[in-house]
């Protein structure tokens, strides 16, 4: 059985099809979930793409997290349902407090689209199950506001903790600890500012990608599957956030 | 009266055409609709004589000029739309919301064909940038593209950043969208008596009342930046739903023909659609939702307020068309009725205060046989000193001209543009065309926007003709066939005879360079006065090359891709062609002399060669601006390679590496492939031979050597070092 993506579309996302393209190449089952929609259809991974969800006004994330489709969103993350944010789905999680900390500007206050190198930092998570420790991967980043920050408690406890799961070889952003990707406490919530979808192709420039998206339907593809409401919440979740 | 139609940008003899085709004296709202749409920047009164001699016509094209893009068949069953614009007088007033609003404007063009837009070009033109207001008006500029672009997710993959003194006071700002159409193909038309009008998308304010009659189509003098009111504030968020929504009505067949709203306001598409259709229009002002309260008639038919559509929609659809727009978020109301009367008809408070023709105020404007004549200054010009003399210090010289702000790596432009979304940027920023595949198809197209304010100020006819040589050189360096041309005309007054005729004969270029490359032109747009205080920029044609590629994966980069390929030169070197060359303008100051001549017929067998050598080559790029010199140094720079050229001819160096010859290319190609390269070249009849390999950590072209890393620190920072810390 093909996993099932679910790919959330806010008014003003823009990068949900390049994810239902992706996730598609890597043979998973992918459907478009609008954002004024209540309820999440059975799916195995929920997916918050990049783009201006909202027009980001406000601040990044801020209006969509009162989007009516986050309510069901934290139900599912907080069973253990696998949630990833990409970009301004990154923003969205931290604006929700499905992740810690939050999202300013660049340092240099600018808007960045480039290639950077990821180092693995972890290869306990979900999404990170193909790689090797400290491998390097080479995927773009598109964003204004990357640069991740924390208290000194949250972050130490972050690092201890393995939930600083991919860091900039040659961070770009001004980013705390280099952090480029982050996960709650139990690991079943990630969030990155590069954009894994568009790596996943020798012909744009990598493949990279398909290391952690790929990781990710890997571990759906070995579980025998549970409907979303029978996982259990996992322990540590709450203080972890 | 008769004083208003001045302040509106009507002349005299223009507002009794108007009193004659009515038959009396026309309301105020009724002469403010005329004045939009009979301004230069919607009727092309000027230019239409000459526009009418390009050739439009190819079997790819399936909508010439006229509508709201061209629209170009890559397959059966796979078009795509393809347009330039300008927005060069709001980009000077207001830097930020000019440069943002035109790019809403240009997607929704390419919407209005039912494609949906998935890449953008920006060609600019500034002043010296180290001039403050210039670095206050790039940085403006990238700023508001980059806001927007980013915003509603159109990735902006390439164009151009040229500094001159002469746009100091009247920057360039033109971009072109392409698009692809998903469901089927648009037409602008109002059909069907009873069928509803629908406004749907933003809410109409205030901002952008006169839009196209006072900015952009009048000379700005120091009180121009007065009129900032008159520039519109563009909303991404809106683009991106009106976007969504449009392919969404489309998708569900749920529109009988839709129109964007752009300069002119609701004037434009009432009348525009109606006059193609042979019907007309009834409008209720009452129902167009505003901005702001007590707005008067005439404001409400001629604001230029953003990201709005008109549809023209089946009654029995009506409540289908709304719903979609409320998922959305988009407001939608019915705001007229097409009717049979061949007339614009607008009440306002049950009182009728617009009764005019359609075909009046779309088809009937005034059209102009400007005098023109050439500038006794051009013969003085063309005889003075091309620039042509050694340098002081050959090194130093080839530095100077890799460092110089036009030629110089453009990284902090482009990497604030997201370059990369849809997943089809095969070549982004940098090449020299940008290659997009089509949405889950394998073919691709790339497309390139070249302009030479320089060679058109010595030439305007072949300096034209240049223009469209290098942009079908640069589609066919990625083996891309050149299929198409759209153009953006920036010129200064029409109204005077020298600019007149730096026009026709740029036109005139034009025709006769599209004409003898089989590369029909499918619309554009014409910008005239382009001057302020008197002072006209150089006479600017940029065109739009888009070119067919069958296999995205077969794309051919611009950078070396391994050491030991040998390098080819496609083309001979006229070592003489330096007349308003980068090296004469930087290295000896001069802007003169004529530019280099180009045999067409040459140009068009070396795009035959690279169309057809290009599954056989590691590499591909033209020596345009800078020469050959900085050609070989872009490879090596962009492939991390260095390159070892020997064979450059017995003339002078400096003539050989830095003269601007047309209809050149050097290609890179492994060992065992060379005799088949030299083969396909010389079936075409081009001159082609090896000149040197790739390799090593130098850039060595005869007695010249740089270290690789050298060129490349100074390619760097060649125009960040211009601009001021705070931008860098």
């Amino acid at each position: 059985m093909k996993p099932r993506v679910g790919v959330v579309q806010f008014p003003g996302s823009n990068c949900e099809q390049d994810c239902v393209r992706a996730f598609r190449s890597l043979g998973a089952e992918v459907e478009m979930i609008w954002h004024a929609e209540e309820h999440l259809p059975e799916v195995d991974l929920v997916v918050l793409p990049g783009g201006f969800a909202h027009g980001d006004y406000l601040r990044t994330g801020a209006l969509a997290r009162f989007s009516p489709i986050m309510a069901a969103v934290e139900a599912h993350a907080a069973a253990g349902g696998l949630l990833l944010g990409i970009c301004n789905g990154f923003q969205i999680l931290c604006e929700a407090g499905l992740l810690p900390g939050a999202l300013r500007k660049n340092a240099g206050l600018k808007f960045i689209c480039a290639w950077t190198e990821l180092r693995v930092d972890n290869v306990d998570t979900p999404y990170t199950g193909r790689a090797t420790p400290g491998q390097v991967l080479k995927i773009p980043i598109n964003h204004f506001e990357g640069n991740w920050y924390a208290d000194d408690a949250t972050k130490d406890r972050m690092v201890a903790n393995g939930q600083i799961v991919l860091r900039y070889v040659d961070n770009p952003n001004g980013s705390l600890v280099d952090a480029a990707g982050i996960s709650n406490g139990s690991g079943n919530v990630l969030g990155l500012m590069p954009h894994p979808e568009r790596a996943c192709e020798a012909l744009l420039g990598s493949e990279d990608g398909k290391v952690i998206l790929g990781s990710v339907l890997d571990l759906i593809g070995r579980s025998p599957r549970r409907p979303a409401s029978e996982l259990k919440a996992v322990s540590g979740l709450e203080s972890a956030t | 009266m008769k004083t208003v139609h001045r302040e509106l940008g009507l002349t005299d003899a223009e507002f009794d055409q108007i009193v004659a085709r009515l038959g009396r004296e026309p309301s105020y709202t009724e002469l403010a609709m005329f004045s939009v749409m009979w301004s230069e920047h919607c009727s092309y009164k000027s230019s239409r004589n000459h526009l009418k001699n390009l050739p439009t016509e190819g079997d790819r094209i399936l909508v010439g000029p006229g509508e709201g893009a061209g629209i170009i068949e890559v397959a059966p069953g796979l078009a795509v739309a393809w347009k330039i614009e300008s927005h060069n007088h709001p980009s000077f007033v207001e830097p930020f919301n000019g440069a943002a609003t035109g790019i809403g404007g240009i997607v929704r063009d390419i919407l209005s064909m039912g494609a949906r837009p998935i890449a953008l070009l920006d060609s600019l033109r500034f002043g010296p940038p180290d001039d403050p207001r210039t670095r206050f008006l790039i940085d403006g500029v990238v700023h508001g593209i980059s806001s927007y672009g980013n915003s509603i997710g159109v990735p902006t993959v390439g164009g151009e950043m040229v500094f001159e003194d002469c746009y100091a006071e009247n920057p360039l700002v033109n971009v072109a969208c392409l698009g692809v159409i998903e469901h089927r193909l648009m037409h602008g038309r109002g059909e069907g008596q009873g069928n509803a009008a629908i406004l749907f998308g933003s809410s109409t304010g205030r901002d952008g009342i006169g839009g196209a009659s006072v900015l952009a189509s009048a000379e700005f003098d120091d009180g121009s930046l007065d009129k900032r009111p008159s520039v519109q504030v563009g909303d991404p968020f809106t683009e991106k739903l009106l976007i969504e929504a449009s392919l969404e009505l489309i998708r569900k067949d749920l529109v009988v023909g839709f129109q964007d709203l752009g300069a002119g306001g609701i004037s434009c598409p009432t009348c525009e659609m109606t006059s193609k259709a042979g019907t007309g229009i009834e409008l209720e002002l009452g129902s167009v939702h505003l901005r702001e309260p007590d707005m008067e008639p005439f404001e409400v038919m001629i604001s230029e307020s953003q990201e709005r559509m008109l549809a023209v929609v089946e009654q029995e659809r009506v409540d289908e068309v709304v719903a979609v727009c409320s998922k959305w978020g988009l407001e939608a109301r019915v705001i007229g009725r097409i009717t049979d009367t061949g007339k614009v008809q607008v009440r306002s408070g049950g009182e009728m205060i617009v009764d005019v023709s359609a075909d009046a105020l779309a088809e009937e404007g005034p059209v102009y046989d400007r005098p023109y004549e050439r500038p006794r200054w051009i013969d003085e010009l063309q005889g003075s000193d091309p620039g042509a003399a050694p340098p002081a210090d050959l090194k130093e010289a080839f530095l100077s001209v890799l460092s110089s702000p036009r030629v110089a790596s453009k990284r902090w432009v482009w990497s604030q543009y997201d370059h990369m979304i849809f997943l089809g940027t095969i070549e982004g920023p940098g090449s020299d065309a940008a290659v997009i595949r089509l949405p889950d198809r394998k073919e691709a197209v790339a497309i390139t926007t070249d302009g030479n304010g320089r060679y058109c100020y010595l030439d305007p006819y072949e300096g034209a003709r240049l223009s469209v040589a290098e942009a079908a050189r640069n589609v066919a360096c990625t083996g891309a066939r050149p299929a198409a041309v759209t153009n953006c005309l920036n010129f200064g007054n029409p109204e005077k005879p020298g600019v007149m005729w730096q026009f026709a004969e740029a036109v005139r270029g034009i025709g006769a360079a599209c004409a003898a490359l089989g590369t029909p032109v499918t619309g554009g747009n014409v910008s005239f006065y382009n001057e302020t205080n008197g002072r006209a920029i150089y006479p600017t044609p940029v065109i739009g090359t888009l070119g067919i590629l069958e296999d995205a994966s077969a794309a051919v980069p611009m950078c070396w891709a391994e050491p030991g390929h040998d390098v080819v030169l496609l083309g001979t070197t006229s070592p003489g062609d330096l007349g308003g060359s980068e090296y004469a303008k930087v290295i000896n100051g001069t802007v003169g002399g004529l530019p280099p001549e180009l045999d067409i017929e040459a140009e068009r067998m070396l795009i035959e060669t690279l169309v057809e050598v290009a599954p056989l080559v590691s590499s591909a790029h033209d020596p345009a601006d800078g020469g050959l010199a900085i050609s070989l140094a872009e490879s090596a720079i962009a492939g991390g390679i260095g390159v070892r050229v020997d064979d450059l001819g017995r003339d002078d160096l400096h003539l050989m590496l830095f003269s601007e010859t047309p209809s050149r290319a050097v290609v890179t190609c492994p060992p065992g492939l060379l005799k088949a390269v030299l083969a396909v070249a010389r079936m075409h009849g081009t001159p082609a031979r090896r000149i040197g390999e790739t390799g090593g950590d130098d850039i060595v072209l005869g007695t010249l050597s740089v270290a690789l890393q050298e060129a490349r620190g100074r390619h760097d920072d060649g125009l960040t070092k211009h601009l001021s810390a705070t931008l860098v």
